[in-house]
């Protein structure tokens, strides 16, 4: 079995979001970067499974030297080998070319990708990557089991659940519950120093889009305070002031 | 600009977003100038794709082999793909449904498109084409231009609002020229939990934090949301105790949503929630902290404990829905 997982590096959950250079740019001063949380299931479901059944498990980024903490990082969490494409990932089009580049010629079994990254959602590089490289994709994932060559899959639907098989290899984007995130310990920490991490150049392609502006949401009026011991006076002001319900 | 709509149905009735999403194209359509096509795949009887009509659509592709009665990103992206081509469209718009987020970038892939995933404006087209979406799971928005001949949006479901513009559309039949080898991925069981409303289109929604106290607690949050016809929601510390399901929990790393009406119960407001709901239109806020981050975000607010506080609501609820 060998796995590729898409890593991306995203700000902290915490993180009070503001931008620089009159808007254009998302400002990182002070900012604490961190494996995106999707992806670090992602890579816990792929070390499960190559310990129970046995395999590599490849930990992919796209991104410039400054990602490098978050690559090593996942390397800590026990990936066997990482590789970084050395680029600023522009778009979802342009990372998931990378990756696909990258990935037609090494054979995996499995690609794993979070559902989303938690900074720009996009969504798409799971699917992107299915139809780059010509092999099925499934999103949000919240359970995978390999029997037999095949993966079997639950996956979320609007309002509901849904089992199914996808023949290998093939993407998922992981979603919560798939499994919960392990933490490097000390011997991992140690062990990643010296496990290879390969620095690849970017192929030529060019981005599709570009993000031109920021912009921070509109801050809300003032709370209008309903008094506790008349909290059903709510319900008339949702209907006749709000209007909406 | 000539558009395709994909028009999703959920066993043979279509979805609101999909509405939403003619809507959107029919707008688009009537100041560039084009048509809109509206593709439905699967099975769906003949009343029924002529709704679509209503909301704008031109002309509709029906693609119904029997291939297409399970939902595949694979084969769903192939016949959206062959709608595109055959009418030779510019823009091809997708709700971002769980279903849409899977078709989506497997058509962009196809057609060498660029994509914006998560749109909620309509395009500037007067220099370019540039559509606002949201970024950092609602923390802030972010405009972005679209550099190809060749475009896919997939829009934020509850963003638009379906408007008629009656149209009598041309139906045609559509052979997508799929075989089963094309098809790599198989359904075993769908799941949905029946006469509840999906979170991720909810209009309205009622959602509980730690406030609540447990999870024995949770019949006032469902008989408030069933009373009002509400989805319910969760804060992510009472998913990751196991009080809710995660599929409840809406915030930074849950679900972003943007109803209508939003009814924090029990739940502080942490920075991580705020971003998943931020974009609600309006926002109450019922915790017993006067001092909660969530007064800060929300239009109106109730201080003073959920479990005395809730009963009193269901009442006025009731009452207001039988009046």
């Amino acid at each position: 079995m060998k796995i590729l997982v898409c890593i991306s590096q995203v700000p902290d959950t915490t993180t009070k979001v503001t931008f620089t250079d009159n808007n254009t740019k998302f400002n990182t001063q002070g900012v604490q970067f961190i494996i995106n949380p999707y992806d670090e299931l992602a890579l816990t479901r792929a070390l499960e499974i190559t310990e129970k059944q046995g395999g590599t498990v490849s930990a992919i980024t796209v991104g410039l030297a400054d990602t490098e903490p978050s690559i090593r990082k996942a390397l800590a969490i026990g990936a066997h080998d990482a590789i970084r494409i050395n680029a600023e990932p522009i778009d979802g089009f342009f990372v998931a070319e990378q990756i696909a580049n990258y990935a037609k010629n090494e054979g995996f079994d499995l690609i794993f990708t979070g559902r989303e990254s938690i900074d720009y959602n996009g969504g798409m590089v799971a699917g992107l990557l299915g139809e780059m490289l010509n092999i099925p994709s499934v999103n949000v994932i919240t359970a995978i089991e390999i029997e037999n060559g095949m993966a079997h899959l639950e996956r979320d639907i609007d309002g509901g659940r849904e089992k199914l098989t996808a023949q290998l290899p093939c993407v998922v984007s992981a979603q919560k519950e798939l499994t919960e995130p392990r933490i490097p310990n000390m011997r991992g920490i140690m062990a990643a120093r010296t496990k290879p991490l390969k620095v690849v150049e970017p192929t030529g392609s060019q981005a599709n889009t570009q993000t031109t502006s920021f912009e921070l949401p509109a801050p809300k009026g003032a709370c209008k305070l309903i008094d506790a011991a008349d909290a059903g006076k709510l319900i008339e002001l949702l209907h006749h002031e709000a209007k909406v319900i | 600009m000539n558009i395709i709509v994909f028009a999703e149905n959920q066993d043979g009735a279509f979805k609101k977003s999909s509405f939403e999403a003619i809507s959107y194209a029919s707008q688009i359509a009537s100041a560039t100038g084009g048509q809109v096509t509206a593709v439905s795949i699967g099975q769906v009887a003949t009343d029924k794709l002529t709704e679509l009509g209503t909301y704008g659509a031109d002309a509709i592709l029906n693609y119904q082999d029997a291939i297409f009665n399970q939902f595949t990103g694979e084969a769903y992206s192939k016949a959206l793909a062959h709608a595109a081509k055959n009418k030779g469209a510019d823009l091809i718009i997708i709700s971002n449904t769980y279903s849409g987020k899977m078709v989506a970038p497997r058509v962009a892939a196809k057609l060498n498109a660029g994509m914006v995933s998560g749109v909620i404006s309509l395009p500037e087209t007067s220099n370019g084409f540039k559509v606002k979406r949201m970024v950092f799971s609602g923390k802030s928005f972010a405009e972005v231009a679209i550099n190809t001949s060749v475009k896919v949006l997939s829009i934020t479901p509850n963003s638009f609002t379906i408007a008629e513009n009656p149209k009598s559309p041309s139906i045609e039949t559509m052979d997508a020229g799929l075989s089963a080898s094309d098809v790599k991925t198989e359904t075993i069981e769908v799941a949905r939990a029946t006469g509840k409303i999906p979170l991720t289109e909810a209009e309205l929604v009622i959602s509980g934090g730690r406030g609540m106290k447990g999870p024995e607690n949770w019949h006032l949050i469902e008989t408030l949301a069933d009373t009002l016809g509400a989805a319910t929601a969760c804060s992510k510390p009472v998913s990751d105790i196991h009080w809710r399901p995660h599929s409840e929990h809406v915030g930074q790393t849950g679900i972003t949503i943007k109803p209508n009406l939003y009814i924090a119960i029990g739940i502080s407001g942490a920075i991580q929630h705020l971003a998943g709901v931020s974009s609600s239109k309006v926002i109450v806020a019922i915790n017993k902290d006067p001092e909660a981050p969530f007064f800060k975000a929300a239009d109106y607010g109730i201080i003073g404990d959920a479990l005395e506080l809730l009963p009193k609501i269901i009442d006025a609820a009731k009452a207001f829905k039988n009046a």
